[in-house]
C-alpha cells in the first residue's frame, strides 16, 4: 500500500521546523484504535489470515530430523572428534605409515590440556611412522576436549584433524579417553555432509 | 409431566439399554483418537510429525498415555474439600456423555433411532447439562485449595456469563425456522438448504461460543498453562487429571455435533439411508479439527477481550439474528 503523504502536517513541520529537509518528516502510520464493532470485524479478518498462514504450514510438510535413524548433517570444516591419519599414497615406501611423530605440539597448543603423547625411537626394520620417532602412546580426553581445532593447526604433518563425529557420549568418563587405535580406526558410522546450500 | 414426550415412537428398553452402552463405547473409543489426532495435527500445523514412536505412526501413543495416568498416585492435597475434590471431574464428565446422548446420528428406522435419546425439549436439555460442566470445573478449582485452580474455576464462571446467552440465542435462530426444540425436527427442517447458509450469522456465533463453552484457545483462560498452570486442573494428577481431558475432548466432539445438527444438516448427505451416521460422523470430524486448527493458529485472549468481545459483540449481533429471523419467520 502506497504511504499516502499529510502534505498539510508537512507544512506545517516545514514552518516549525525550518531546519529540517523535507526527506526527514516521516509520517507514521497508525492502524485503526482497537476495539469497538470495527474491530470485531478486523479480527475476523485477521484470524483468517492466521489460518491461512498455519495451513501453509501442513503443505510444507514436517522440516524434524529423526535423529536416532536420520543424522543432522554437518559442514565440512565441522570441528568434531579427532582423527589421527596414515599415509595413504599407495605404491610409496611410507605408505601405511602413522602420519604421527610424537612431536607434541598438539598437547603444547591444546588449551585445556586433553592430549597426552609419550614419543618413542622408531625401530628401523619396523617402522611405525615416516619419521625418526613415532607416538607411543597419544591419548585424548574427550571430557575435556573444547574441540577448538588448535591441536590440528599445530600439527606440521597434518597427522591429527577435526572429524564429522559428534555422538560420543558414554557411561564412563574413563571410556572417553581415546587411544591411539580408536582414533586411528574409521569411525563405525559416519555423520552425513550437509549438502551445497543445505 | 414426562421428559419424553412427543417422541412420536416407543423402543423397547432392550433398545435403550443397548443404547446407552453404545453411546459409552463411542466415548471412550473416540477421545484417545482424538487425543493423538490433536497432537499429531498440531505437529503438522508446526512443521513437525508430532508423536510417532509409540505402535503404528504413534496411534497407540494414548494407550500410554491411559496406562501412564491410571498408574498414578491418586494425590489429595492436604487442604482440599475431600468429597467435593472428588466430584469435580466425575461432574465434568458426566455432562459431556449425557450431552452426547441427543445428537442425533440418523433418523428412525426400523424403529430404532440412532440418536440416545430424542427429548421434546432437544436443545434446552443440551444448554442444561453442558452447563453443568461448569459446576464440575467451579467445584474442582474451588475444594483444591489452590490459587491457581481457585483463580481457573473463577474465570470459567467469568466466562460462563459471557458466552452462554450468545450460544443460546444462536441457536434460537434454526429453532425459528424448525418450529420445534428437537433436533431430529432440525435436521429434517434442512432438506432444502441446509442452515449454515441463512444463518451464516449464527454459525460463526455458535462456533467462537463452542470455543469459549469446552475452553479451547483462544478461549481456554480457565486452565492457560502459562499463567495459570492449567487452572482448575492444577492439584489432579492420575485418572481424575485423565478424566478432565477426556470431558474436555468429549465436549469438543459434542459442540461439534450440535453445531452440525443445527447448521450443517445433520446426517443428511447424498447416498443411501445407512450412510447417514457415517456422513454425520465425517462432518463432525471436520469440524474437530477445525477446532485443532484453531489452536494451532490464535492466542490466547485477555480475560477482559473474552468478556468484551462477549458482551458487547456477540450479544447483540445474536440478538440482532434472532429478531430478524424472527420477522422473516413471520412473514414468509
Amino acid at each position: 500500500m502506497e504511504a499516502k503523504l499529510n502534505t498539510e502536517g508537512i507544512e506545517a513541520m516545514n514552518r516549525e521546523f525550518p531546519y529540517l529537509n523535507e526527506g526527514d518528516v516521516v509520517e507514521v502510520q497508525r492502524g485503526p484504535d482497537p476495539g469497538g464493532t470495527g474491530g470485531a470485524y478486523r479480527i475476523f479478518g485477521a484470524t483468517l489470515k492466521g489460518l491461512r498462514t498455519t495451513l501453509a504450514r501442513v503443505f510444507e510438510g514436517p522440516m524434524t530430523i529423526q535423529y536416532p535413524e536420520e543424522k543432522t548433517p554437518v559442514y565440512p570444516r565441522f570441528r568434531g572428534r579427532h582423527k589421527l591419519h596414515r599415509f595413504e599414497d599407495e605404491g610409496s615406501e611410507t605408505m601405511g605409515l602413522e602420519k604421527c611423530v610424537g612431536c607434541s605440539l598438539c598437547a603444547a597448543a591444546c588449551p585445556a590440556d586433553c592430549i597426552r603423547v609419550v614419543a618413542a625411537e622408531n625401530d628401523l626394520d619396523n617402522r611405525v611412522s615416516a619419521g625418526e620417532r613415532y607416538a607411543e602412546v597419544y591419548e585424548i580426553n574427550l571430557s575435556r576436549c573444547i574441540f577448538c581445532g588448535y591441536c590440528e593447526v599445530a600439527c606440521p604433518f597434518d597427522a591429527i584433524t577435526m572429524g564429522h563425529e559428534y555422538e560420543m557420549s558414554d557411561y564412563n568418563r574413563s571410556d572417553l579417553i581415546f587411544t591411539k587405535e580408536m582414533l586411528l580406526a574409521e569411525p563405525i558410522d559416519r555423520a552425513p555432509l550437509r549438502r551445497e546450500g543445505e | 409431566m414426562s421428559l419424553i414426550a412427543e417422541v412420536g415412537f416407543a423402543e423397547a428398553s432392550w433398545v435403550m439399554v443397548v443404547k446407552s452402552i453404545v453411546i459409552f463405547a463411542v466415548v471412550f473409543g473416540i477421545v484417545p483418537i482424538l487425543t493423538v489426532v490433536e497432537r499429531k495435527l498440531i505437529g503438522r500445523f508446526q512443521n513437525r510429525y508430532g508423536p510417532n514412536r509409540v505402535g503404528p505412526v504413534g496411534l497407540l501413543q494414548p494407550l500410554a498415555d491411559i496406562g501412564k495416568l491410571a498408574g498414578k498416585e491418586h494425590f489429595r492435597p492436604d487442604n482440599a474439600v475431600g468429597l467435593l475434590y472428588v466430584i469435580g471431574p466425575a461432574l465434568v464428565i458426566f455432562s459431556g456423555i449425557i450431552t452426547l446422548a441427543i445428537i442425533p446420528f440418523g433418523n428412525v428406522e426400523d424403529g430404532v433411532g440412532f440418536y440416545g435419546i430424542d427429548v421434546s425439549i432437544g436443545i434446552l436439555y443440551f444448554f442444561a447439562f453442558s452447563s453443568f460442566a461448569f459446576y464440575g470445573l467451579l467445584l474442582a478449582g474451588w475444594s483444591s485449595g489452590s490459587k491457581y485452580s481457585f483463580l481457573g474455576a473463577m474465570r470459567s464462571a467469568a466466562q460462563l456469563i459471557s458466552y452462554e446467552i450468545s450460544m443460546g440465542l444462536a441457536l434460537l435462530g434454526a429453532v425459528m425456522m424448525a418450529g420445534s426444540l428437537s433436533l431430529t425436527a432440525v435436521v429434517e427442517s434442512q432438506g432444502e438448504i441446509w442452515n449454515v447458509a441463512p444463518q451464516i450469522v449464527a454459525f460463526l456465533i455458535f462456533m467462537v461460543a463452542g470455543f469459549a463453552e469446552t475452553n479451547r484457545t483462544p478461549f481456554d483462560l480457565p486452565e492457560a498453562d502459562a499463567e495459570l498452570v492449567q487452572g482448575y486442573m492444577t492439584e489432579y494428577g492420575g485418572t481424575r487429571f485423565g478424566s478432565f481431558l477426556l470431558a474436555e475432548y468429549l465436549e469438543i466432539f459434542v459442540v461439534s455435533g450440535i453445531a452440525v445438527t443445527f447448521f450443517l444438516g445433520g446426517w443428511m448427505g447424498p447416498g443411501p439411508a445407512w450412510l447417514d451416521p457415517i456422513w454425520m460422523l465425517a462432518k463432525i470430524l471436520s469440524l474437530v479439527v477445525f477446532f485443532i486448527w484453531v489452536r494451532a493458529t490464535l492466542p490466547r485472549l485477555r480475560y477482559d477481550q473474552l468478556m468484551s468481545f462477549g458482551w458487547k459483540v456477540m450479544l447483540p449481533l445474536a440478538t440482532l439474528n434472532v429478531l430478524v429471523t424472527a420477522v422473516l419467520v413471520t412473514v414468509l
